[in-house]
């Protein structure tokens, strides 16, 4: 039942796969970013109290929610590399780390962009925003303490619980505007029940989730593949594979 | 799995409940510290301290706004539909704030129940919808309620 995955587990076969999916998945991204640029920017009506302002949400919500599923994603492939010794999962939650971090600290610009002119401030210390703040910590602590250690085996182990640790903060960002009173507003689509946002709003909302997820994507293969390269230099297919490559240049 | 993946797969489990545990008691610990504002509620039950600088949140009460007109002073009420506490500022106020808009006021609760703030914040909700729809809604609902 698990062969399929194990054999995608295997570097070379990953490689080849990934390679073959990154051009459609990019130029999916691209047609899905533009539609719901233009949705968001254009053909989207503004809000009744927030005004134009409203259209931060386009990119301020993939963002968030991207920066929160990388996390998570980080420390499934962190548990898999710790548990099972799994290299390409270690590769993945190297990948992933500084894709999320940037993901999380677009979130944090956008949003500190849009609370100046809506709230008044450009930053408090609510729950939301403040353990948003430890997410993004997380994610450069992650990557300096593998900076940190010469050794890439001890690397991949050191940052890899740190990650797991840190998953304990997903679920805090995500309720913390329930459990706690915040100057933040509850969620507004992963809820259950009628959704609060308006169908001409949702839609550009919801292409853009998508669309964030596929640059995600298209992101990490590109640089797991990278890792793959570098971390299997040693091997006889990277060896003709870069060979090749070579001799096609010249 | 084999034995040794297992023992491995229960120390990471361990680990992660601990760290959960631990994280979870801090909180809790915290309790209400980790809120961001009192309610009207708290305040008139007198769960706030007065000495100190607090925050207060509510929505600001119908027609209760009241400004000065030689200055920047302004007066409301603030409610959580059950408890309502005044506020007095001096400053400008953010786009979002209106009658029946949740604000957050930061500031010191005086003697005599009044919160002198020096800071205000709109707190903006979970509902988004173009103003269209906004005005049907709200004819809908005056019909409703005459």
């Amino acid at each position: 039942m698990w062969s399929w995955l194990t054999k995608l587990a295997s570097p070379k076969r990953f490689y080849d796969l990934a390679m073959a999916w990154i051009p459609w998945l990019l130029g999916l991204a691209i047609i899905l970013l533009i539609i719901g640029t233009y949705k968001g920017l254009v053909d989207s009506p503004p809000d009744y109290q927030q005004g134009e302002s409203v259209r931060i949400m386009y990119v301020h919500v993939p963002a968030a929610f991207l920066s929160m599923t990388i996390y998570v994603i980080m420390a499934w492939m962190a548990l898999v590399g710790l548990v099972w010794r799994v290299k390409l999962a270690y590769m993945w939650a190297k990948s992933c780390a500084s894709i999320g971090a940037v993901f999380t600290f677009l979130a944090l610009v956008t949003g500190a962009l849009w609370g100046k002119p809506m709230w008044g401030t450009w930053w408090v210390w609510d729950a939301r925003l403040t353990s948003e703040l430890i997410l993004l910590f997380l994610y450069l602590g992650g990557i300096a303490l593998r900076q940190a250690i010469d050794d890439r085996n001890t690397g991949d182990k050191a940052s890899a619980v740190l990650a797991l640790v840190g998953v304990v903060n997903i679920p805090i960002i995500h309720y913390s505007v329930q459990w706690w009173n915040t100057l933040h507003q509850g969620a507004t689509i992963s809820r259950l029940g009628k959704p609060l946002i308006d169908a001409s709003m949702l839609s550009p909302l919801l292409i853009m989730i998508v669309a964030f997820f596929l640059v995600f994507l298209v992101a990490v293969l590109m640089q797991v593949n990278n890792e793959i390269l570098e971390r299997e230099s040693h091997t006889s297919w990277v060896k003709q594979l870069l060979g090749m490559k070579l001799s096609n240049d010249r | 799995m084999r034995t040794q993946q297992k023992q491995r797969l229960y120390l990471v489990l361990f680990i992660i409940a601990g760290v959960s545990i631990a994280i979870g008691l801090m909180l809790f610990a915290l309790g209400k510290n980790v809120n961001m504002f009192y309610t009207p509620s708290q305040i008139v039950a007198k769960e706030a301290p007065t000495q100190t600088t607090i925050r207060v949140g509510g929505l600001v009460v119908s027609g209760s706004v009241k400004r000065q007109s030689d200055s920047l002073a302004v007066e409301f009420v603030l409610t959580d539909q059950t408890e309502q506490i005044a506020v007095h500022y001096e400053g400008i106020l953010p786009d979002l704030f209106r009658e029946g808009q949740g604000i957050i006021a930061l500031g010191q609760l005086q003697p005599n129940g009044i919160v002198k703030a020096s800071q205000v914040l709109a707190k903006h909700d979970e509902t988004y919808m173009p103003p269209e729809v906004a005005e049907s809604l709200k004819a809908v609902h005056q019909k409703d309620s005459p």
